[in-house]
Parts: structure tokens; sequence; C-alpha cells
């Protein structure tokens, strides 16, 4: 029963609480980069979550055998050919969307949400656990992308969805091609990248208003767990905490 | 001889200052009315629409922003709002749909003044910041509208667009007293130059302002203007008279909280202004150049303000570290 729970745990606490976008403030380059199309930010949200599901389980599984001195370079081979079968995948049946994300694909190899995760979490933590942090983690940054990309879309460009049919071609639909001319004199600004950085700060203060109102403890990076100094560090798990604690805003 | 008053004992200060926020900005206001005038009459009463629109809507967004969202004391009453909202219209061209200037004032009020702090907390002018926010949003800020086409001129759609003298074709060109006397086209406020000069004179007198940052901005444009055109001065008087200049330069570039304080940092933040403003309109893609020249420099005044520092009289020179010594 508090296996469940606490597996329950691991899998929501991705999606608002420690949204890896807009409360660890981790990914912010492909966040601010793809958010101009909610088609795009989509795309990119699954195929981050993909990438981010496998290489969890699979480092997860390696944790014991991985050295600790080696780990960043083993991670980054994990990631990069999940990164690099993901990329095929998307060249070959959305290649409109391929068209589109350009080097932010490819990037997600050096994405920090999944090299955090990896390093915070999967690297310490059992194989089912690291899979749902994953999925949560994945779906966290799915859900901030399109939010943004919403507003960004709407405001900047006038339309809703547009060339979503690149996407649902795979599912046989090919008719609807998303709203248009919702704004007929759509505000520029916000799918440039000042508008861009507007539409972050606003969206992040919210995420900090819905989080803490609830009275739920500020989002930390895995605590001292995660932290560089751990090993040397005296005041490790001490009750007055440390006085570098990665919290919030710091992270990145 | 000796009266109550003088034997009273009371901490300092002794003698208090009549000058508030509010009778300052109400100055600058006034020394905005010529402007608004001149606009009315040019441009015809859709001026005075967009004018009253601009400043109702700072005034609201203000007042929401402090009540339902900060949740702090309302700062409406010290008018400063009403300036941003007056300085807003004045930048943009009388065909602008309504909508777009409420959208400009949400952004210049809502996002760059209460966001950072309210009044005196704001790091770049709101109104310039407003402006460039609509003019990188809607192309309808570069069509300028023709000038005299009636009073009653409401609706702006009907009116004729026409170039700014800044890029426009020699035959084109209005001549000087026109330019002056602002019949031209271009935004709201910018276009009459003896209204300009009229409310910057009463700022100037009233001690609002001081007349360095005007001056040294003017006067760099001018030059940098008298060597780019060979020495032409009907080209350097149509450079000054073109564009936001002098609006820019003496209601936004003399914004107390984003220009620095001290004589030496007022200066050198003109011709910073003045610098960027001829780099642009000289090499730059875009026609003007007087808004973006402002911000940077209203990001730059904290820099400025940290090597201007004045030394305190009596404090010791700071001494160089001779070569080769060892602290």
């Amino acid at each position: 029963m508090a296996e469940n729970k606490s597996l329950a745990r691991e899998f929501s606490k991705g999606i608002i609480k420690e949204n890896p976008v807009l409360r660890l403030v981790l990914g912010t380059c492909p966040t601010l980069a793809t958010s101009v199309s909610v088609t795009n930010s989509i795309g990119m949200g699954i195929a981050a979550t993909l990438v981010l599901i496998c290489s969890n389980v699979v480092i997860s599984a390696l944790r014991k055998i991985i050295p600790s001195k080696i780990r960043i370079p083993a991670y980054i081979v994990v990631i990069a050919s999940f990164v690099t079968i993901v990329q095929m995948l998307v060249k070959a049946f959305v290649p409109a969307l391929n068209d589109a994300l350009g080097v932010y694909l490819p990037l997600i190899v050096v994405n920090c949400i999944i090299l955090g995760r990896a390093e915070a979490f999967a690297g310490k933590n059992s194989v089912p656990a690291s899979f749902l942090d994953g999925l949560g983690m994945g779906i966290g940054f799915t859900f901030a992308l399109v939010v943004m990309a919403t507003v960004r879309e709407v405001l900047g460009s006038g339309s809703f969805l547009d060339g979503i049919n690149s996407l649902t071609r795979l599912f046989g639909v090919e008719s609807f091609t998303g709203f248009h001319n919702i704004l007929s004199d759509p505000i520029g600004i916000f799918i440039m990248a000042p508008g861009g950085f507007l539409v972050f700060g606003l969206i992040m203060a919210l995420a900090n208003k819905v989080a803490e109102g609830k009275g739920k403890p500020k989002a930390e990076l895995g605590g001292c767990a995660a932290c560089p100094m751990a090993k040397s560090c005296a005041l490790i798990d001490s009750k007055d905490g440390c006085p570098s604690t990665v919290k919030e805003g710091s992270a990145e | 001889m000796i009266d109550g008053k003088m034997l009273k004992v009371s901490a300092s200060p002794h003698t208090r200052s009549k000058t508030t926020t509010k009778s300052i900005m109400l100055d600058v206001i006034i020394a905005m009315i010529p402007s608004l005038v001149a606009s009315v009459v040019i441009f015809g009463l859709r001026a005075l629409l967009l004018t009253v629109v601009s400043v109702a809507a700072c005034v609201f967004f203000e007042w929401a922003m402090r009540k339902f969202v900060l949740k702090k004391n309302c700062t409406v009453g010290d008018l400063s709002a009403v300036v941003t909202g007056m300085l807003l219209a004045f930048n943009v061209p009388s065909g602008l749909p309504i909508w777009m200037l409420v959208v400009g004032d949400a952004f210049a009020i809502i996002i760059v003044k209460q966001c950072f702090g309210g009044i005196g907390q704001n790091f770049v002018n709101p109104a310039i910041a407003g402006r460039i926010f609509m003019l990188l949003s809607f192309g309808q800020m570069m069509k300028w509208t023709q000038p005299l086409a009636g009073i009653m001129n409401l609706t702006g759609v009907e009116a004729l667009t026409g170039a700014t003298p800044l890029v426009a074709a020699p035959e084109e060109l209005p001549s000087m007293l026109d330019m002056f006397l602002g019949v031209r086209g271009g935004c709201l406020g910018e276009t009459c130059i003896a209204a300009i000069l009229a409310g910057g004179l009463y700022l100037i007198a009233r001690k609002v302002i001081r007349p360095l940052i005007p001056v040294s901005y003017i006067l760099t444009v001018a030059v940098i203007m008298l060597i780019a055109g060979k020495g032409d001065f009907e080209y350097v008087a149509r450079q000054l008279m073109s564009g936001g200049l002098c609006l820019g330069a003496i209601f936004m570039a003399t914004d107390y909280t984003t220009s620095p304080i001290n004589t030496k940092g007022k200066i050198i933040f003109g011709i910073g202004c003045g610098l960027f403003t001829c780099l642009i309109r000289l090499f730059g893609s875009l026609p003007e150049g007087v808004s973006y020249s402002i911000i940077l420099m209203n990001v730059l005044t904290p820099l400025i303000e940290r090597a201007t520092t004045p030394k305190p009289f009596g404090t010791p020179k700071k001494e160089k570290k001779a070569k080769g010594e060892t602290a």
C-alpha cells in the first residue's frame, strides 16, 4: 500500500509540484524555441517524453553496473542512442515535424531535464519508480510546452493547432488542419523571442502561485542526495539543512 | 521679538520642498498640453479620443493591478499613470485601432511598471516599452496618417497614409516650416516641434527637468548628422525635426527613474542616446531609432550611475597598486 502511494507520487510530482520547466527551470532553451506553435510543442513533448522514459528505465537498470566516476558519459551514451532512434522515427513518419523542430530534436541529447532526471533520480531508484518518474516529468514538460504554445500561438499567429494534420496523419485523420483567423490582427511579438520570455515568466509565476498556494513545500532538486558535495559534507541530512541547499530557481 | 516659532526645537529636516510626485507629474501633463492641442489640430479629434482612451486604460490597469493582484496601496493619485497614458498615445499614428493602443497600455503598466514594483522601480520607461511592444506586433504602427484631413476625422480609416519624412523621396518632403509646425505624417505627439519645445521650456523653467539630457542628445545627433550629411545644414535640420527625436529627448529620455542622477551621468546618457539613434537611422534597417536607443540607455543607466558616482569630499583617492607589489 505504502509502496503504491509513493509510486503514484513519483508520477504525479512532475506535473505541477516539480514541473521540470515551470518549477525546476530546466530545459528552458527547447521550451522557448519550440513553443511557437502547439503542434510543434506536442511533437517535441512526445519525443522528449519517449527519450526520458526509455533512458530512465535503462539507466536505472544499469545503475549498479555503471561506475560512478564515469556515470555522466555513460548516461549520455544511453540518452544519445534513444534520441537517435526517436529522430529516425520522426524523420520517417512525421517529416514536417522534423523540419519544424530542426536542431532542437537532436539537441534532446543535452536536454537538462533528461540528464537531470538520470542524475537525480534514475541513477538511485528502482526501475518501476524511474519509469513513472520519467513518464510524469515528460507529461509535465509536454503540459508546460502546450500551455505556453497555446498562449503564444493564439495571440501571436491568431491560429490554434495549425498544421496538426502532420501529427494526426499517423492515425488516418488528415482533413483537420487547425483553427485559423482567431485574431484578425495577431500580436506579433508573442511568436518572437521577447514574447516567449514574457509568457514563460508569467506562466512560471502562475505555477508557483498554484503550487505554493496549496501549502506544498518548495520544489527541491533531490535535496542532499543530488548535491555534488554530498560525500564530503558534514551537514548531510542534518536538521539545520545546508546553507547552499539546491532550491527552486537556482537549479540549472 | 521672540515668538513661539523660534523657540521650537525640532529634528531635521528643517526646510521642506513642496514638490511631490503629484506636482511633478502635473507639470509634465501641463507641458504635454500644447502637443495634445497641436495633434488635435493636425490629425483631428481622433487624436483626442486616442489620448483619452489611453489615459483611462493606464489608470484602470494601475488601479486594478495594485488592488487585486499586488494588494498594495493605490498609486493612481500620483498621476504617473496619466503621464504614461498620454505619452503612449503620443507615440502612435492616429489611424491605429483603439484596442491595439489598449494592449500597449496594458503591457506598459502591468508588465513593465507594476510587475517590477510600481513607480520608481521600473527598469525602462513604460511608455517606450509599450511603444516598442506595439511596433514589434502591429504593422499599423508604421502607417502614418496624412495631416490636416479634417478635424472631424474620428474613424481614422479613410485617412491616407504617407511615408515618414525619414524615408520619403526628396520631392515628397514637407517644407521646413511645415515640419516645425508639425504638418506632416507621423505619430500624434511627435510632429509639432514647436509645441514640444514649448512644453520642454516649461519643464525647464519649472525645474522639473534639467536641460542636460535633451541638449546633449540633440547636439550629438546634430553633430553626427552634420558629418554624415557632409555639412548640409538642411539635412541636419530635417533629421532633428523628423521622427520622435524631440519628443523622445524631452519627455521620455528625462524620466527620473530610468536616467542617471548626476550631471556627468546625464551627459553620458544623452550622448549615448544620440549615438545609437544615429547608428540606427544611418546603418540600421529601421527608419527610426529613437525608442530603441532610449530603451538601450535605460538599461545601461545603472552602469552609468556606478561609473559616475561622485567621491565624497575629503575621502582619499583610490591609489593604484604599484606593479609587483604584493599585498
